[in-house]
Parts: C-alpha cells; sequence; structure tokens
C-alpha cells in the first residue's frame, strides 16, 4: 500500500488484463495489416504468389472506375462527417440546458443502437420513389400514380449514402459531446459569454468547443474514418457504378476467381492509405480552424443575429435526424406486416404475419448464432474491460497512456485489415467459424466497452471500498461483494452497448466467416441486392429488436435486482 | 427614466418559501451589500437580475436598468456584468485574448484597450500569459477588468473574494471598488462575510429587505 494514496491492494496477475487487451486490439489489426500488403506486393505463396512485383497496384490502377470511385469515396466520407459534426455542434451550441435539448437527446440516444443496416433499410423505404414520403404527397400533390423513375437510393452521386451516415453519427457524435461537456466547466463558461452579451452560438463555439474539442477529436476522426470506409450501407444506399473504394475491395474479395485477392489487397491497402491521408488533412484543417477561430473570438463580434438563424436549424436538423431514422424504422415495421400494398396508398391493405411465418427458421438459426457470439463476445469483453480498469485502479496513478490503443480498431477502416485476417487464415489453412467470427468481434466490441464503462467506473465512490478493506475484505472481495454491484447498471448498460455493436458487424461476420456464417445482419444485407421489400423488413426488423431487447435487460435487471434500495434508483 | 439598477418590488419563492422580497434602488457609484448565509437566497437573487433563473422559481416584481425593464430580457442582451467567486476565465485564450472577448467588436484600438486595462490592473505587460500561470489574486484582477471591458450597465459582485487569503482580501477589496466607482456603474454584492459588507461602505441588507448593521 502506498502512503497517501488511499487504500489501494496490489494488482497480483490482473497486470495481464491490459496487456492481453492491449495485445488482442493491436494484434489483429497489425496481423490484417500485414496480411493486405504482403499479397498487395505479390507475396502470396498459397495463391502462386512469389512477388515482389507492382502488378496488384498495375491492375488497380488499370480499373477504369478507380478515379469515380475514390472521388465518391472522399466525398461522401468528407460530407457525412462535416454535416454530422456541424448539425450536431449547432444544436449543442443553440439548446444546451433547455427543456428542448432533453427532450431531443432522448428522442436520438436510443438510435444508437439501432444496427447501420437497419437505419439504412429504413431509410432507403423512405426516400424510395416508391417509399413513405413520395406516398405521403402522391397523388395529391405530385399526381404521380405510379412511382417516379427516380434514383433517389443508390444515386450516383451518393447523397443517400451521406444521408444515411448523417443519421447514424449524429446520435454518436451528440453522445460523446456530452461526455465532454460533463468535463468542462461549460454551463458557467457559457453563461459568462452571454453576461459579456455574446449570442447563445456565438458565445458556445468561442469559449465551450475550443474546450471539449481534446475530447471529441478521436470521436471525430472515427466518423471520418468510419464514413470513408463503410461497407454495409454503402451496399444498401451507395451507387452501384462504381460503388465507393471499400465495396469494390469486397467484391474483388468475393471474386469467385482467387487472383482477383491480389488486386483486393492493394484496394484494401490504398483504402487504408486513403483514410491515413484524410485522417491527416482533416488534422491541418482543424489547426487551421482553430487559428481563425480565436482570432474569431479576440475580435469581439457579439454574434447575437447568428442565433436567430442557427438555433432552428441546430434543432431542426437534429430532429430532423432522429424522426427519419424513427419514421424509417416504422417503415421497416408496417412493410414486414404489409399485405397487398399499392402505389399512392399511404398504408398497405392489408396485415399479416404470414412474411414472418415464412422467414421464422432461418430467422430463428441466424438470430441464435447472432445472439451466441454477441454474448460470448461481449462476455470476453467486459471481463477485459474490468481487469483494466481494475488493474489501473490498483496501480493508482492517471490511465495508462496505451489505452489511446483502445481507438485502434475504431480508425483503423475494417475493410484495410479484415481481408488481410482472411488471407492469413486461408493461408494457414484455418477455417473460419464461429469462433473465429466471435473472436473478431472482440476486437470491435471492446473499445466500445471500455468506453461505455470508464467513465462510471472511475468515478465509483472508493470511500466504500476502504470502508470494506477496513472491515476486513480482500481486494477481490471488494471487487465482487461491492464495486460490481454498485455498478452493476454501467457494467450492463456497457455489456448491453457491445452487445449492440456485435450484432450490428457486417464486415468481419463476412470475412473471418467465410461467407459460411450467418446472422441477421449478414442476412440482411444479402437481401439488399434483391427487392422483396417484405422479407428485408423482417430481417431488418429482427436484427433491430436485438441490441434492443439487450438494452431492455439493461434496465429491467437493476431495477429488478435493486427494487428496494433506494439509494439504487437510476 | 432613472439611472442605476432598480429593483421594483422584487419578490423570489421557491414551493412556498419566499427567498427574495426587495424593493431597491442602486445609483450608479453606490455599492448595495446583500449578506445573509448560504441558502439564504442570495445566488437566487443574483441569478434573477442576470436573467437565467432556474426553472421552478417563481418571480414576481420586475427589474429596470437605466430605466430599461430588463426584467424579460435575455442574460445577452441585460448589460449587467458580474463576477462570479471562481474567475472562469477561458483557460484556452491567453490573458490578452479574454479581455479582447470581452471588448466590444465596434472598439478598433483593442490593443491598446487591452494594454490600458492591464496597466490599471497592475498586471502590464501580461497579455501574452497564460491564464493558468497566475496567481489567484492576478486572476481576479483580470476577470474583473474582462467584465468591465465589456462596458456594463450594472455590476454584480458574487462572494468575489471568498476565495482569497486574507491578505489578499483588503487589497482586492480596495481595487475592485475602485475599478467600480471608476466606470460609474451601480454595484450590487452578495456575501457572508461581515468584513466585505463594512468595506463596501454602502447600504446593507438581508435578501428579504431587512437593513443591517454592520
Amino acid at each position: 500500500m502506498r502512503r497517501g494514496a488511499g487504500w489501494r491492494p496490489r494488482s497480483g496477475w490482473l497486470v495481464l488484463a491490459p496487456v492481453l487487451t492491449v495485445a488482442l486490439l493491436a494484434g489483429p489489426v497489425l496481423a490484417g495489416l500485414a496480411g493486405v500488403l504482403l499479397p498487395a506486393f505479390g507475396w502470396l505463396p498459397a495463391l502462386g504468389g512469389e512477388g515482389p512485383t507492382l502488378a496488384p497496384w498495375r491492375a488497380l490502377a488499370e480499373w477504369p472506375g478507380l478515379w469515380p470511385s475514390l472521388r465518391l469515396t472522399l466525398g461522401t466520407g468528407f460530407a457525412a462527417t462535416l454535416i454530422s459534426l456541424g448539425v450536431t455542434l449547432l444544436f449543442v451550441a443553440g439548446w444546451q440546458g433547455t427543456r428542448s435539448f432533453a427532450a431531443v437527446v432522448r428522442l436520438l440516444s436510443p438510435l444508437l443502437s439501432v444496427p447501420h443496416a437497419a437505419a439504412a433499410f429504413g431509410l432507403a423505404f423512405l426516400i424510395a420513389p416508391s417509399g413513405w414520403i413520395a406516398r405521403a404527397v402522391s397523388p395529391a400533390l405530385t399526381g404521380w400514380e405510379r412511382p417516379p423513375d427516380w434514383l433517389t437510393v443508390n444515386d450516383p452521386a451518393g447523397l443517400a449514402l451521406i444521408l444515411g451516415l448523417v443519421v447514424k453519427e449524429v446520435p454518436f457524435l451528440l453522445l460523446m459531446t456530452l461526455a465532454a461537456l460533463g468535463q468542462a466547466d461549460s454551463r458557467r463558461s457559457a453563461l459568462v459569454a452571454q453576461t459579456l452579451g455574446y449570442g447563445r452560438v456565438a458565445g458556445w463555439f468561442k469559449v465551450v468547443l475550443p474546450r471539449v474539442w481534446p475530447q471529441l477529436r478521436l470521436p471525430v476522426l472515427a466518423v471520418l474514418a468510419y464514413s470513408l470506409s463503410v461497407v454495409d450501407m454503402a451496399l444498401i444506399l451507395g451507387p452501384t457504378r462504381p460503388p465507393t473504394l471499400a465495396v469494390q475491395v469486397l467484391v474483388w474479395m468475393g471474386h469467385p476467381d482467387l487472383a482477383f485477392r491480389f488486386v483486393a489487397a492493394a484496394g484494401a491497402a490504398l483504402m487504408g492509405l486513403v483514410v491515413a491521408g484524410s485522417l491527416g488533412v482533416f488534422w491541418l484543417g482543424e489547426r487551421g480552424v482553430a487559428r481563425l477561430g480565436r482570432a474569431w473570438a479576440e475580435a469581439g463580434g457579439r454574434g447575437r443575429g447568428l442565433d436567430v438563424v442557427a438555433r432552428p436549424l441546430g434543432l431542426g436538423l437534429a430532429a430532423l435526424a432522429a424522426g427519419l431514422v424513427l419514421a424509417g424504422l416504422a417503415g421497416l415495421m408496417v412493410w414486414s406486416v404489409a399485405g397487398l400494398w399499392r402505389f399512392p396508398e399511404v398504408w398497405p391493405q392489408g396485415l399479416g404475419l404470414g412474411t414472418w411465418a415464412r422467414a421464422a427458421p432461418g430467422l430463428w438459426a441466424a438470430g441464435a448464432t447472432t445472439a451466441l457470439i454477441g454474448l460470448v463476445a461481449v462476455l470476453v469483453a467486459v471481463a477485459l474491460v474490468i481487469g483494466c480498469l481494475e488493474a489501473e485502479d490498483r496501480a493508482g496513478g492517471p490511465p495508462r497512456r496505451a489505452l489511446w490503443l483502445i481507438w485502434l480498431p475504431l480508425i483503423v477502416p475494417q475493410v484495410a485489415f479484415l481481408p488481410g485476417l482472411q488471407t492469413l487464415a486461408l493461408v494457414l489453412g484455418l477455417d473460419g467459424g464461429v469462433a473465429a467470427v466471435t473472436a473478431a468481434h472482440v476486437v470491435f466490441v471492446l473499445p466500445y466497452v471500455f468506453l461505455a464503462l470508464a467513465d462510471p467506473w472511475r468515478a465509483w465512490d472508493r470511500r466504500a471500498g476502504m470502508v470494506a478493506a477496513a472491515l476486513g475484505a480482500g481486494p477481490w472481495r471488494v471487487l465482487w461483494a461491492v464495486r460490481l454491484p454498485m455498478l452493476l447498471r454501467p457494467v450492463l448498460t456497457a455489456a448491453a452497448v457491445g452487445f449492440a455493436v456485435s450484432v450490428a458487424q457486417y464486415l468481419p461476420t463476412l470475412l473471418i466467416g467465410g461467407g459460411r456464417v450467418s446472422t441477421l445482419t449478414t442476412e440482411a444485407v444479402a437481401l439488399a441486392a434483391g427487392a422483396n421489400r417484405r422479407v428485408i423488413g423482417v430481417w431488418a426488423v429482427a436484427q433491430m429488436a436485438l441490441p434492443m431487447l439487450g438494452f431492455l435487460i439493461a434496465l429491467a435487471v437493476p431495477a429488478l435486482v435493486f427494487a428496494r434500495r433506494r439509494g439504487m434508483a437510476a | 427614466m432613472s439611472a442605476g439598477l432598480r429593483l421594483d418590488h422584487l419578490r423570489i419563492a421557491r414551493g412556498g418559501a419566499v427567498l427574495v422580497a426587495l424593493d431597491l434602488h442602486v445609483a450608479p457609484g453606490e455599492v448595495v451589500t446583500i449578506m445573509g448565509p448560504s441558502g439564504s437566497g442570495k445566488s437566487t437573487l443574483l441569478a434573477a437580475v442576470l436573467g437565467h433563473l432556474a426553472p421552478g422559481f417563481r418571480m414576481e416584481g420586475r427589474v429596470w436598468l437605466d430605466g430599461r425593464d430588463i426584467t424579460a430580457l435575455p442574460v445577452r442582451a441585460r448589460r449587467v456584468g458580474i463576477l462570479f467567486q471562481d474567475d472562469i476565465l477561458f483557460p484556452h485564450l491567453s490573458v490578452g485574448g479574454n479581455l479582447a472577448f470581452a471588448l466590444p467588436a465596434r472598439v478598433h484600438d483593442r490593443q491598446a484597450r487591452i494594454a490600458t486595462a492591464l496597466e490599471a490592473a497592475g498586471l502590464g505587460g501580461f497579455e501574452g500569459r497564460d491564464p493558468a500561470t497566475l496567481s489567484g489574486g492576478q486572476r481576479t484582477r483580470v476577470a474583473l477588468m474582462r467584465t468591465l471591458l465589456a462596458e456594463p450597465q450594472a455590476l454584480l459582485l458574487d462572494e468575489p473574494f471568498s476565495r482569497l487569503d486574507a491578505a489578499m482580501r483588503a487589497q482586492m477589496r480596495s481595487f475592485m471598488l475602485t475599478r467600480a466607482a471608476e466606470a460609474g456603474v451601480p454595484v450590487l454584492m452578495v456575501t457572508h462575510d461581515v468584513e466585505d459588507a463594512r468595506a463596501a461602505g454602502g447600504r446593507v441588507l438581508d435578501p428579504l429587505g431587512t437593513p443591517l448593521r454592520v
């Protein structure tokens, strides 16, 4: 025990937890990158590549879609990131501390658990030429008796993809901003700015944003990396000829001729370069904006007129983002039980469970696999995260530097290293099964579990532990009998977040499972090419329901266990 | 039209309890002290004059500033400056940047104005300093100059000396009261410290309007 540091038991073999975690996060990423880079330069003996050669890169350069695809990838990625960030900041700046703010936050937070694919399908059902929006105004306003021949989904400019990314990323950035605001002295700073005569929005951008930005930077970079390299949403909403680079890599990976693995590897490596370069550009841009921003703050303009435009805009856009997702989900549900539903009609002529009954056997099988993978991955991730946090606690001092590695799997794009892992497995003769997929899921589940649990874990009142230790409890008994029960609610919430992340994983399941592991997500995304809306509705609703079930359990269990403990109320 | 800050039959209650009941005029250059123990409604009064009273409080009466009825105005439009217990300097701006932030945009000789303000505060040449490297007394002085540079029409002081040590207090009190008198604005100070109230030298009331002798 260290003097003055209070009660701190020794770590024992808990020191292994952080080491194991870092190895688990960094290992697959590095191995995967190696598995991409080697074949990208022609070295893959199992497939006859004896390299080194630039042939894969030449093949990539000769693909006629390369430049349009790159333009599309960069355009959609940056547009989605900047719009999401703009909407989030405008909304928080204009409305923090008001009732409308609390209402929209309550509306947006649960949307975080909606898988990207389900949200994308919902949006597609809304904005399609035969979707709900067109039906609502037809034929009264438009005169359309049949759906217009417009490409609103899969449009060549990627607008539908941008919209889909924005409605999913705004809730994420909003929650990250809220977490950061709690740590900065944001409310009093904003108040001081207002007493000096500043408008709400201008004052917030000048005094609060610079202080929350350091905590917001990594989430924003993760959003940028994700938006540039997203696969499932791009398959559902994105353009097809050419598709984004990430989708094209997947197409090459899935080509029956294994020789295409080489150009796929070059494409994946290019994807990594594109993301790395984009993060660098964003970082430079950020410095430029910060410099201009400081000059703007010191010029003294009160920006009160800005509020008139910016506040309604911020609230409107945030509410629109929430509304689009919610309406889309409602659309999915209606389609899943729809009978005959002709075009301009807003509501189907009959409702029935026929589609559900026909899909039931497949749903049960895929649902069971999804739940199994998710539960095991979450169990492993929660155990490791608690091990890391407890080890950090027992060692004392500030959080470890190495913890930025948590963000590694969120920033290195999946499509840049998962193909490499698959190739390695192929070379080593490993059969991708449910176990391999589960292991891959842990890599992506763990960071979110960590982010969700770290703050409540660190905020725990240590005096309870000291009292228990003074009564003779050892460190493990304190952990099991005092700390974990007291933190049951955040632990279960973090587990539910992790479960939602696992359910939504598309690329790891597809690539590591070698196409043979069917989950709700892989099945739902596979339906994107077909057009049976009722079937898509059924699978997307199931895909969305499973994570929600997880959150319900995370809410219900503590409420039941602590029903008679007012001190444990939420 | 009457110059100064006027609390016109101001009455603030929460639940059944009346926290503030004041009918008061503070002339330009005058200092009025509201004294009482914590929880007695002092902060409620400041929040009401500032315009960010939390929901749940019921307020009657009106607040006038230089003949303007500011009761319904938002914080930013009131031109009421405040100095909180903590200085709340913006940590991402330099000392000069904090002052520039307060200076109205129409002022053109910004650097000169900031230099003058810092001289007056005994902090000449501190423009480029990081606020985090300043002592408590220095920070409080920068915060006061920041408040005054925004050209408020009234000044509120929220226990501005409570975080300073005894030696610094007397010095800061006279510094602050001199600056406020120079600015010629009505000053409303809340405190629980009899010494502060004495040093202010003006009327002393409790939040329910009873005059106190100090």
